[in-house]
């Protein structure tokens, strides 16, 4: 039986009062686990960003409760759930949110001078992650002189840097054409799926299915099904 | 330097249009403000030159005086009730007034005469031509070095003119802590002098210079002088109500703090909005910094950094490019009145803080009103 990283239980959230109420995600509740890619689909409207940002520790729900491996993290504080954040929950945001007026290498570098390492052995640890996904050569450059799919894998190696145990990627795909947006998927379950690491990705992109565990289907901020059981059946 | 307070360097250094727009507001304010200060400074000082330069503990004047430049003479026997003040070591009339000179080469020209006293030269300058014995020579006359000097035609020793149809001879070259406020050179000659040259009113004694056998003696002399009807101040006292009534009843320092105002206004403006639009820029680059991990403190501590580096380095350019501009208007314009000082700075960096706590406001406020819940949605 596979481990479970993330299990969200219950969880609704709405917005507005009276008339105005908008429901986003109404009573989800689904387990991840370490060692998978989680897809997480559906039209636009449907709740999965509110999800993500419920089950990453950003938007705090209404009711119910997430576990992230043995932490309720909706009972922490602020300051302890930014804490939390920053070791446990890797994120690459849909539009990259790369620093222009930084380095590659600073960029990537920013989860761990949060934490408060020394900046040069924090670049150091930039640079190595950068020679990971591919981009050693470009640690000096400013990511705007970088394509989309390199931004798109500086973002990766800024969420990994930390080496925190669960990765949310929100549209990698989206601002990429077929190729690039399918060559760092695979990258991602080639290089950055481990036993260790639970990866959730929030996409609409049907290309890169093939490469999900699993999928989780939502509409009108329900769980819909979940395709491909492949880990629950082990 | 912390890791977070680097990147907030970085952030700020390398966008370098908005730096310099920030750099530009702040310097630029700074540069009036200081500018307006240093000018109102000097013209106070230059309003007190004669206090300045006679240099006497206490000063004895009718109540009725504003400024040193317009004397209300005392009568005579205020000498002799001063000097039998308990506590007074000595007392020493001083004359000072306005002549018209007539120059050898035929021009007019005001001067101030001050009149020592015959006996003690009380309040004398420092000569650096010339013996001081000299004064009591026949038509003597000391002429001050000071900004208005080539008015007087830049004499020599033995220089001669004209003064209410008397002969006038310099006879030594004097300098002085600080020029006067209205233009005129300035002229020492004795007491006696003085009078026997201008014409003169019934009372003659513009001022009673007045030494204490000891500080502690000073109130009971002040009281002393009032029973009589009459002011003593301190040289400080004196110095104060000139500045006072240039500060408040002349306009001048109206003038001057509205400009300092306006100044500080438009620097607040430039830099405030120019601050406010880098942070609107980099909005989501905070929002992603939060869903990261960053707390809130970090991110105010970035945006005060980033608030007070630009404050203090444009604060510095501001007070650099002030000395330079004074500095240089000094070498070609000696009249200039302008003077840097301490207070000057400090209430221009008093100026500048607010300034920057304004712009760390509205930062701060936009930055903390982020939910990094919007970075996802974009």
């Amino acid at each position: 039986m596979p481990r479970t990283a993330i299990q969200a239980a219950g969880l609704n959230k709405w917005f507005g009062e009276g008339d105005a109420k908008t429901h986003a995600v109404r009573d989800v509740s689904f387990e991840a686990y370490f060692g998978e890619i989680l897809y997480v689909v559906g039209p636009s409207g449907s709740g999965k960003t509110t999800m993500l940002s419920m089950i990453s520790g950003i938007l705090r729900p209404n009711t119910g409760t997430v576990k992230i491996e043995d932490t309720e993290i909706w009972s922490l504080s602020n300051d302890e759930l930014a804490q939390f954040r920053l070791h446990k929950i890797g994120f690459v945001f849909q539009d990259y949110h790369l620093f222009p007026r930084l380095t590659t290498a600073e960029n990537v570098a920013i989860p761990l001078i949060l934490q408060n390492r020394d900046w040069d052995e924090a670049l150091k640890e930039a640079v190595l992650d950068l020679e990971i996904v591919g981009l050693k050569t470009r640690a000096q450059l400013p990511p705007v002189k970088l394509s989309g799919g390199e931004q798109q894998r500086v973002a990766i190696a800024r969420a990994i840097v930390s080496r925190p145990d669960i990765l949310i990627l929100d549209e990698p795909t989206a601002s990429l054409d077929g190729d690039t947006g399918r060559n760092i998927v695979t990258f991602v379950r080639r290089n950055i799926l481990s036993d260790q690491r639970c990866i959730v990705i929030v996409t609409h992109d049907l290309r890169i299915y093939e490469f999900a565990d699993r999928i989780l289907k939502m509409e009108d901020g329900r769980v819909a099904g979940v395709e491909r059981e492949s880990l629950d059946a082990q | 330097m912390p890791g977070i307070l680097r990147i907030a360097y970085k952030l700020l250094v390398n966008d370098r249009a908005k730096f310099a727009a920030l750099l530009v507001g702040i310097t630029f304010a700074v540069f009036l403000m200081i500018e307006m200060t240093s000018l109102f400074s000097g013209i106070l000082k230059r309003a007190s030159a004669t206090v300045i330069n006679i240099g006497a503990s206490i000063w004895v004047m009718d109540p009725a005086i504003q400024t040193v430049a317009n004397t209300i003479p005392l009568p005579d026997y205020v000498l002799d009730e001063v000097r039998s003040i308990p506590g007074v070591k000595y007392a020493v009339p001083l004359y000072s007034g306005t002549a018209l000179l007539k120059l050898r080469d035929g021009v007019y020209q005001a001067a101030n005469i001050v009149g020592l006293d015959d006996t003690s030269l009380f309040g004398r300058p420092t000569l650096i031509a010339g013996t001081i014995e000299d004064i009591f020579a026949e038509n003597a006359f000391l002429a001050v070095e000071d900004s208005e000097f080539y008015k007087l035609e830049n004499p020599k020793i033995g220089a001669e003119f004209e003064l209410n149809d008397h002969r006038g001879v310099i006879v030594g070259i004097a300098h002085v802590a600080s020029s006067g406020l209205f233009g005129v050179p300035t002229l020492y000659t004795t007491y006696n002098r003085a009078l026997q040259y201008i014409p003169n009113t019934r009372f003659t004694i513009s001022y009673l210079l007045v030494e204490p056998k000891t500080p502690a003696d000073v109130p009971a002399i002040k009281r002393q002088v009032a029973a009589a009807g009459y002011l003593a101040l301190t040289k400080d006292e004196f110095i104060q109500k000139i500045s006072n009534f240039y500060k408040y009843q002349t306009g001048i320092g109206t003038n001057m703090l509205l400009m300092t105002v306006i100044s500080f206004i438009i620097g607040m403006s430039i830099s405030g909005q120019t601050f406010y639009t880098f942070i609107l820029e980099n909005l989501d680059k905070f929002g992603a910094l939060k869903a990261i991990g960053a707390k809130g403190r970090e991110l105010i501590s970035m945006i005060l950094f980033q608030a007070s580096f630009v404050a203090l380095t444009g604060y510095g350019i501001g007070v650099g490019l002030c000395a330079l501009v004074i500095w240089l208007a000094l070498l070609y314009i000696p009249d200039y009145a302008a003077i840097i000082t301490y207070p000057n700075l400090g209430l221009a960096l008093v100026m500048v803080v607010i300034i920057a706590a304004f712009s760390s406001y509205v930062g701060v406020r936009k930055v903390l009103k982020i939910e990094p819940f919007d970075i996802f949605r974009g």
